[in-house]
């Protein structure tokens, strides 16, 4: 079944908050090789000037893909996700993302467009804090092959 | 923090540069840390049933990798925003490593707003994997 097009402008969420632990900040930085000692060190990130150990750069992927999950399993939108390829990915940070953030996420289809085969599905997740303060944004696209 | 001096900042500048070996642990790694436990990053046999040569790391992981290097060098919470394509994929194999070779280059110093935009090479096997992997970040 191929994506359907006219699930542009569809949104969903927020759906559970998404809480931001020390334990997970540490574990996503040691993943992605991040060596900041702000990542580790609470008293290094409060030298810095931050409540709590600040997130990696694309530590918000992690919150942001829960949030797509609900596009991807959404019958009406059509992703067969055994034929989907992560093709571009951008961050824009309003403020760094910090342990202890209560973090809610509305996920938006943004554009869905189909050229040989192929459907591009580009996702925007707004990510707000428990004060409604705008955090993040995660824009995705996904490349889903459209062979029968 | 502060940024890194928008004064001592010129185009074409060096940055960082790192090279990373990945191997499967690190996809494990990676794939318990973000949540995304999609197969093609650990199954050889379902890698394969949709058309590739077998594991592939994790977009997403190379991605990381790089924002490390420019996070490192802007100071934390100092990364304005950055994004990449995916371009080409990196199969790592089950038992042996692969390196990956992170340059990160300062391309554009905007003084007035004190931003910099520092362009990330991710390279595989003498390729570059990302396209376009641009990042700015707040100096002082």
């Amino acid at each position: 079944m191929p994506v359907n097009p006219d699930a542009v402008g569809r949104s969903y969420g927020p759906g559970d908050t998404y809480e931001v632990t020390r334990a997970k900040i540490r574990e996503f930085a040691e993943a992605v090789d991040a060596r900041g000692r702000s990542h580790f060190d609470v008293d290094v990130a409060r030298e810095y000037g931050y409540a709590d150990l600040v997130a990696p750069t694309t530590f918000a992927v992690v919150i942001a893909q829960r949030a797509e999950f609900d596009v991807i399993v959404d019958p009406e939108v059509g992703v067969d996700f055994s034929k989907v390829v992560h093709a571009e990915e951008k961050f824009t940070h309003h403020r760094p993302l910090t342990a202890g953030d209560e973090i809610s996420t509305v996920i938006h289809i943004d554009s869905i467009k189909q050229r040989a085969g192929i459907s591009m599905v580009s996702t925007r997740a707004e990510l707000t804090d428990a004060q409604g303060a705008s955090v993040a944004t995660v824009v995705s696209t996904l490349a889903v092959r459209e062979d029968a | 923090m502060p940024g890194p001096s928008v004064a001592a900042a010129t185009v074409g500048d060096l940055i960082a540069q790192r090279s990373v070996a990945i191997t499967r642990d690190t996809l494990v790694r990676y794939a318990g840390a973000s949540g995304d436990f999609n197969p093609i990053h650990y199954n050889d046999a379902f890698a394969e049933s949709v058309g590739l040569p077998g594991v592939i790391a994790h977009g997403m992981l190379t991605m990381g990798l790089g924002a490390s290097v420019v996070e490192e060098w802007a100071g934390p919470g100092n990364v304005l925003d950055y994004g990449c394509r995916f371009t080409r994929p990196i199969p790592v194999p089950a038992l042996d490593e692969v390196v990956v070779d992170i340059t990160a280059t300062i391309a554009a110093v905007d003084e007035d707003a004190r931003i910099v935009r520092v362009d990330v090479v991710v390279e595989f096997a003498g390729q570059k994997v990302l396209g376009k992997a641009q990042a700015h970040v707040q100096c002082s």
